[in-house]
């Protein structure tokens, strides 16, 4: 009655040679190394990049471990820290400003390990070190940028159809026309519904005055909202992109939060300046006038004229450009990329807010004829992405950027333009900053915890139930193993609270191993033969187990569904020890005991510590 | 080895009125502290800034005060945390100040004093995401009881349910009454100490129940107080045991895991503790005021199950005498 079939042995077996694979890649430990991605959004990461980094290191004569390309870009490891930083200086160098190189650590884990897919747990930053932030996005921010454009609009599409209007403002959120008669205000009334029909418009009196109240509707706000944190979000990729953090955590939480993690960052002050970096995309006028030859190759040289800067186009060659800046990035609300009716080329359509959109429009009618240039600042260096001849006045706020090489190139621009800026203001509401050494303290706290209490239990439990604590042991052992290889797995984030959840896992996982070794004594006291009492010890504790660990399983997922950041990273790793303690704690030890006694046929003691008889 | 070797059973339940005197006292007591002194939140809860500040020689808490007071941050708390070598700096939350912002002011003014100064942790929350964590920390709480009380209502019966959720409050309450008689920090570690405490006290309550329900069935002769002893006793055993290992690894925690499990690892402990004894001592007399019989536990079980029709009930003495 105490012997498992087959296929059950080799279930357990298969469970913890897996557990065995997916758990060793933790004891290797990490190797230096650095990480190569692309710096700027239009940069394409193919397997060129490999070879080149590779042709690097050969002129260089670096020693490497192994190079290989995933998703993000390419990883080198290294032998020890100093070539591991030489190698940064010499990629940096021969690589320029296209990719960023940032220092990391791998796995040192050997290749066969790491194409099964095997990785060591991945460690949250109170075990790491670096720093977290909470981000807040002002939405409110958001709608009364979004207002204030409609304003301009408004006053441009009412010109257009003649009609007369007192006045048009914003009011938080709100927009209101103000007209002298009624007739214009349902003239205005038709015109805007049908140019915006994404706007509630309400009617009004005050005294002689007519007033027209457009508002968001929303499903408009909300699409305002979804758009501005994610444009909120790209930005931030790019700007910290700068920073040449490997591995950098960029999420949206809730409708108005973003998280920022950044591993192994040390200077929280120069990140917090480069998230909260603003406006990197400028228009300026070409100046024309000094444009000769002459001091164009002169300023290639360096050497610009007074009142002008100097910087290269997309080809590669000089631009002078005033100096005095006509619009910053911080106007446009959007870009996308699009078609020119007339032309069929690819073009870029950048929408300006309502002072922008004056002030362009502005300046477009003064300088007609003349060149305007588009920069884009980033990473400190400033490029020339288009410099057009303006053709006429441009009203209006939309602005179309011709002369791109086909759509890919328009759609990374746009990319570009949209990302420069953010859509509404962010403000850090929460900083977590931990140092590196308190990150290895950390650790080492949490595996002496885990260790010495671990090794306490085994030893009680030995004493107390003998051959069958020696069971128990071993099955929260392979409880263990199979918890670390999960958490290897999944790849799930281990914080502090999730080590000490460990701990406590194997603490209360015991729990089952007790109720069956008490009902197997039970059962001898009450005088059945041994095999008898284990059958019933197993059959009558696994109710019993099932019932308790359900509750603390309910327990677990109220607490992963309500808990932010470390609570999270707590109820993950509590609810996936009672799963492995339930499967270690009836299945594997069920298996050993089998082993053990299930194949002696007369078998008239068992070793579970009983002194005294029924 | 063996401790526990019990011939007869114990009458758990005829010291009901005095273990339900005690856990009444201590629960009041608990109360009366959570009223008058509060809980002692930490920034997770409250919004500020938490710095942890380490230094190669001891410290000189004059000067880091001194430091602090400088940017004009005479609401700092400046005090020793862990060893003489590290230091706690606590800020409030500041109106129209960032959070971020604070921290690097108080970050420089440490290193202009002293430049061995190493900020080993930051930790600055605003008021709003606080806010939102006492909320969700709430409804996390409420949610836990809800989900345990349906499953316990599902698989046994509403007054076991019912017993097990007042056995359980009551050890979160004291845990809070500890937390609030002597002001330790109440942090986001603290409340998942005590989610995981509801989880597994409720464990003890659900061992003793299995077992009362089997001997409802096993012990037909038996009294509902016989069986209800029958159980504690024979589930004596296992309850220390278990109860030993849990807090074994829980004490490992206390000793080795250093400042920042300390407080976990205290409110699991407290936990562990009046665990034993509520979901034993105060889930069983509940239970048993709330009117638990074998009718009501294993009629509706035999219903189910197809079986017998006819439920055995025990005669009730009073009919005899009348």
């Amino acid at each position: 009655m105490n012997r498992y079939p087959m296929w059950k042995n080799i279930l357990v077996a298969v469970m913890i040679l897996i557990g065995l694979i997916y758990t060793i890649p933790n004891f290797f430990g990490e190797s230096p190394a650095v990480q190569i991605t692309p710096a700027k959004s239009t940069t394409k990461l193919d397997s060129a990049l490999l070879d080149k980094v590779e042709d690097i290191f050969k002129q260089e004569k670096i020693e490497y471990d192994g190079v290989y390309q995933d998703a993000r870009g390419v990883k080198a490891r290294f032998k020890n820290t100093d070539t591991q930083i030489r190698a940064k200086d010499v990629l940096q160098a021969n690589l320029g400003t296209d990719y960023t190189v940032a220092l990391n650590l791998l796995s040192r884990s050997p290749n066969w390990l790491r194409s099964l897919g095997a990785k060591p747990m991945y460690l949250g930053l109170d075990l790491r070190g670096g720093v977290h932030f909470l981000m807040q996005v002002d939405m409110k921010a958001a709608l009364s940028k979004a207002a204030e454009r409609f304003v301009g609009d408004f006053k441009i599409a009412l010109r257009k159809e003649r009609i007369s209007y007192v006045g048009v403002s914003r009011e938080g959120e709100t927009v209101q026309i103000h007209f002298n008669n009624a007739e214009e205000l349902t003239k205005a009334h038709a015109v805007i519904a049908k140019e915006y029909p994404n706007l509630t418009l309400e009617e009004s009196t005050i005294g002689e005055e007519k007033i027209l109240k457009a508002s968001l509707n929303l499903v408009e706000q909300k699409s305002i909202q979804d758009f501005a944190i994610k444009q909120n979000i790209q930005t931030l990729h790019n700007r910290i992109n700068e920073l040449g953090v490997a591995e950098p955590i960029i999420q949206q939480q809730g409708a108005d939060r973003v998280v920022v993690q950044l591993p192994g960052v040390q200077d929280t002050a120069k990140a917090k300046e480069i998230l909260g970096r603003t406006a990197t995309l400028e228009i300026r006028m070409v100046d024309e006038e000094k444009s000769d030859a002459a001091t164009l190759e002169k300023a290639e040289k360096g050497q610009a004229p007074i009142g002008d800067d100097v910087f290269k186009n997309r080809d590669g060659r000089a631009v002078l450009v005033k100096k005095s800046v006509v619009l910053t990035g911080d106007y446009i609300t959007d870009a996308g990329p699009g078609v020119d009716s007339q032309s069929g080329r690819s073009t870029v359509n950048v929408t300006l807010d309502a002072r922008g959109a004056r002030i362009f429009q502005q300046v477009t009618r003064e300088n007609v004829g003349k060149r305007m240039a588009i920069l884009l600042i980033e990473k400190g260096s400033t490029e020339v992405i288009t410099a057009p001849t303006i053709n006429e006045e441009i009203g209006g706020g939309r602005v179309q950027i011709s002369g791109m090489a086909n759509t890919q190139e328009a759609t990374d621009i746009a990319l570009l333009l949209r990302a420069g800026a953010l859509a509404a203001p962010m403000d850090i509401v929460e900083e977590r900053t931990v140092g590196p050494s308190m990150g290895q303290d950390n650790i080492n706290r949490g595996i002496h915890s885990t260790l010495w209490g671990f090794a306490a239990i085994a030893v009680m439990m030995m004493i107390y139930y003998v051959a069958f604590g020696a069971v128990s042991v071993t099955a929260l052992a392979i409880n263990l193993l199979l918890l670390v290889a999960i958490l290897s797995m999944l790849q799930a984030t281990l914080t502090l609270p999730g080590l000490a959840a460990i701990a406590l896992a194997l603490g209360m996982a015991i729990d089952a191993n007790v109720l069956i070794n008490e009902r197997i004594r039970e059962e001898l006291r009450n005088g059945n033969t041994p095999q008898a009492s284990i059958h019933a010890g197993y059959e009558r504790a696994w109710d019993t187990i099932l019932d308790s660990n359900v509750t603390t399983l309910i327990a677990g997922l109220a607490l992963f569904m309500f808990g932010t950041g470390p609570i999270k990273g707590f109820a993950v790793v509590h609810v996936l020890g009672i799963l492995t303690s339930m499967f270690s704690a009836v299945l594997v030890s069920r298996a050993i005991v089998n082993l053990i006694y299930g194949y002696r046929r007369k078998l008239t003691k068992l070793s579970i510590g009983q002194i005294y008889k029924g | 080895m063996e401790l526990f070797r019990i011939k007869k059973d114990i009458p758990f339940m005829s010291y009901g009125r005095l273990t339900t005197a005690i856990s009444l006292v201590t629960f009041i007591l608990a109360v009366v502290f959570l009223a008058t002194r509060g809980l002692n939140f930490g920034v997770d809860f409250t919004g500020g800034t938490v710095m942890e500040v380490n230094y190669p020689q001891a410290a000189n808490l004059e000067s880091v005060r001194k430091a602090v007071d400088s940017i004009g941050l005479k609401e700092a708390t400046v005090q020793n945390f862990g060893s003489s070598h590290d230091v706690l700096i606590r800020l409030p939350v500041k109106t129209g100040v960032s959070v971020a912002k604070l921290s690097e002011e108080v970050k420089a003014a440490l290193v202009a004093a002293d430049s061995t100064a190493e900020v080993r942790r930051v930790e600055a929350v605003g008021a709003q995401v606080g806010d939102e964590l006492y909320e969700n920390g709430g409804l996390a709480l409420f949610f836990v009881s809800l989900g345990i009380m349906l499953y316990l209502w599902l698989r046994f019966e509403w007054r076991f349910a019912v017993a097990a959720i007042i056995a359980n409050m009551h050890d979160v309450v004291i845990i809070l009454g500890f937390f609030a008689f002597f002001q330790w920090e109440f942090n986001l570690t603290v409340l998942a100490a005590i989610l995981a405490v509801l989880g597994y006290s409720v464990n003890e309550s659900v061992v003793v129940f299995d077992r009362v329900r089997e001997n409802f069935r096993k012990m037909r002769k038996a009294s509902v107080v016989q069986v209800i002893d029958n159980a504690i006793t024979r589930t004596m055993s296992r309850t220390i045991i278990t109860h030993t290992m849990t807090q074994t690894m829980v004490g490992s925690m206390l000793l080795f895991g250093g400042e920042v499990l300390h407080n976990f690892a205290l409110a699991l402990t407290i936990g562990i503790l009046f665990g034993i004894y509520s979901s034993v001592l105060v889930a069983c007399p509940i239970a048993m005021w709330l009117g638990v019989n074998r009718a009501n536990l294993i009629g509706d079980i035999e219903k189910k199950e197809g079986g017998k029709k006819e439920v055995v009930v025990e005669p009730d003495p009073s009919e005899f005498a009348s």
